[in-house]
């Protein structure tokens, strides 16, 4: 583009005036109570400088406790084998597997955050983008133990890589089981160069503030020397673009690749063309779920108010309302289709081994009820009812309510994925092949323990990192605007 | 000037800032920069950046990484060891595309941050403003235009002028 200095135009006084929006369309500010950029750094930056909080110490200490729990079932699952699990046959995927997709799931509205919602220009992320990034990262973290474990073997990992095994033969790449293997793994690794590059000014704004050796050292090293020069912001945020325009072609692939690894298969219940799209949705809901669980006690417990206001939470209920009514649809058009399709497998599938409850829809078609009646009935009330409260701005509005709801869309969303792993797997094709399942207290122990670990580490970076992108926050401010009057340009419309 | 760096003008405003950062590019300065705590909208034109170049690099990794996923899974399952699936072909390129298409996503990615990092010549882990205690302020709440003494349109007296006629509050000298 020619360069045009401004102020090299001459410009009369303007023809044209905008007009202020009428006090109902105004917008609520994105920070509250006009903070200036300095108090942003002050605020978030007092996060980690400040004294070390009793609320912090009381959760460490338990999530260490429940990580340091599941390590210790791990190594007793490694030492014994998966017999200490419930799965037998035919169920060979327990909640290993449904642990697996329910946490690679949640990661998901962090990518949605950090990357498609900045494609979409939804500035409102800036305060939140940080903190659900991060929450990424960990998800995924706990999500990867488990397929690791669930190979039962887990000296023999490395097979999954592209190395030719002890006998020389190398992977099959026509397993969706292989594709997840790259989909996860390079998920993993673009969300942490995606949180880190961001992290770069951030960094560099804790350097220059630091106190101590250490930390000037320490912040000082992982800033890589950044200086704000305008000539690197504007590589940088080349660089943004381009890493939010990548995360979210591969957001979008990964959970499309999980979810290929139930559809590709020829079980009723899983063989479903639907699955891709359905899967990215439910993944997205059951994030943002997790998004405001976390942040509406943190926006509260860190005085963080102005920074976190009601309208983001507002938002956030919004796009759990908008993708948890693709899920209630995907719900639907499954039934449909096992009912339209005609295939008596599929039909018997969803209707006798999922909906069949004892007491309506069972009675009412005259089936026997589901074994599983009451998880499928959860799932529909969490991922179906739950969402549709968020409709009333009044709800929206209502923090503790909100958090109510979220918990829930997270227990809904581990139950959507025990109805599909379990009760799919439960009755095929022939009758002699059922069987009943119930996870043991290894099961339940190593689930519990996934939050252990995603609490540890979140914990650590809520004390170590900035946990709100800030750079970002003082560039979406008022005051950060040069042609606003708060960012100093002359009032009047001249240049 | 031997062993000054710099000469270094603060402003309050992004305003301000970008005003100064015009009037500096119409001087004609080449070695000189703005310092922000965030990108200031318009501030590459006013200094007159021209787009970036780190698509280049993403373009240049994602392609590497898509070629990379097929000819890894065309070598791995139909050259090396082939393995016959459900009698299919031994190579598909329908079946690669999964994990071709991830590795091109990984090397593009790769490609943005090193590309970044490239252009930016980072990691420099110390640079003369880094020393000025003044300095620490521009990932806070100030905003630091900086001409370099190296500068072919540098002059002590007439540069210093153009700055304080520019609005600057507090100019100093920054070390090499």
């Amino acid at each position: 583009m020619d360069h045009f200095p401004a102020s090299s135009l001459v410009v009369d006084e303007p023809k044209l005036r905008v007009q202020a929006p009428p006090p109902a369309l105004e917008r609520a500010p994105l920070v509250n109570n006009l903070r200036s950029p300095g108090w942003i750094s002050d605020r978030i930056a007092s996060v980690i400088e400040g004294g070390t909080p009793g609320w912090w110490k009381i959760s460490f200490g338990i999530s260490v406790t429940l990580m340091t729990l599941c390590f210790a079932m791990v190594l007793w699952l490694m030492s014994t084998g998966v017999g200490l699990w419930g799965n037998q046959h035919p169920m060979m995927w327990g909640w290993a597997i449904i642990n697996f997709v329910w946490w690679i799931g949640i990661g998901h509205a962090g990518t949605l955050i950090s990357s498609i919602l900045f494609l979409l220009r939804q500035r409102w992320r800036t305060s939140i983008n940080r903190t659900a990034e991060a929450m990424t990262i960990f998800a995924v973290v706990c999500a990867g133990l488990f397929p690791l474990i669930h190979i039962g073997r887990i000296w023999l990992g490395w097979w999954l890589l592209s190395f030719p095994n002890s006998n020389n033969i190398w992977p099959q790449f026509r397993s969706p089981l292989m594709w997840d293997v790259f989909a996860v793994s390079t998920y993993f690794t673009v969300s942490v160069l995606f949180w880190y590059m961001g992290l770069i000014p951030d960094l560099a704004v804790m350097r220059d503030r630091a106190k101590t050796k250490i930390r000037k050292f320490a912040y000082g090293l992982f800033s890589l020397g950044w200086t704000g020069s305008t000539r690197h912001w504007s590589n940088y945020e080349k660089a943004y673009l381009i890493l939010a325009g990548l995360s979210t072609v591969l957001v979008l692939s990964v959970h499309s690749i999980v979810s290929l690894d139930f559809s590709v298969s020829q079980l009723p219940g899983w063989h479903t063309t639907i699955f891709p799209p359905y899967f990215v949705a439910g993944a997205v809901y059951s994030g943002f779920g997790m998004v405001l669980t976390l942040l509406i006690p943190l926006r509260r417990l860190l005085k963080l108010e102005d920074i976190i206001t009601v309208r983001h939470v507002d938002l956030m209920c919004k796009i759990a309302l908008t993708t948890g009514s693709i899920v209630g649809y995907a719900y639907c058009m499954e039934f449909f289709i096992a009912w339209y399709g005609g295939n008596p497998n599929e039909k018997f599938m969803f209707f006798h081994n999922r909906a069949a409850d004892p007491f309506i829809f069972g009675p009412l078609l005259g089936i026997q009820p589901a074994p599983y009646w009451w998880a499928f009935w959860t799932m529909v009330f969490c991922n179906v009812v739950v969402p549709q409260f968020f409709w009333f701005k009044k709800i929206r509005s209502g923090l503790w309510f909100v958090f109510g709801l979220a918990i829930l869309i997270n227990v809904g969303m581990w139950f959507e994925r025990f109805v599909i792993v379990i009760t799919s797997l439960q009755r095929d094709f022939l009758p002699s092949n059922w069987s009943d399942y119930s996870p043991t207290f290894v099961d339940v122990l190593q689930f519990l323990g996934t939050f252990g670990l995603f609490f540890t580490l979140f914990l650590l970076f809520l004390r170590f990192v900035p946990l709100i992108a800030i750079a970002e926050v003082k560039g979406v401010t008022p005051q950060a605007d040069p042609h606003h009057p708060l960012g100093g340009a002359k009032i009047g419309g001249k240049l | 000037m031997p062993g000054v760096y710099a000469i270094m003008a603060e402003f309050e405003t992004p305003a301000a800032t970008l005003h100064a950062a015009e009037k500096v590019y119409d001087a004609g300065f080449r070695d000189w920069d703005v310092f922000t705590p965030y990108p200031v909208h318009g501030m590459d034109q006013a200094m007159g950046i021209k787009n970036s170049k780190v698509g280049w690099f993403t373009f240049i990794g994602g392609c590497a990484g898509y070629l990379t996923g097929m000819l890894m899974i065309w070598f791995m399952n139909a050259v090396d060891y082939r393995i016959i699936i459900g009698g299919k072909p031994m190579f598909s390129p329908f079946a690669a595309f999964p994990p071709s298409y991830e590795l091109a996503i990984l090397f593009g990615s790769f490609g943005a941050l090193l590309g970044m990092l490239f252009l930016n010549r980072l990691p420099r882990l110390h640079h003369p403003l880094l020393k000025n205690a003044r300095f620490a302020l521009a990932t806070h709440d100030r905003f630091f235009l900086v001409i370099e003494t190296g500068d072919a349109k540098f002059s002590d007296l007439e540069t210093r002028r153009l700055l304080e006629s520019l609005g600057s509050r507090h100019i100093e000298w920054v070390e090499e």
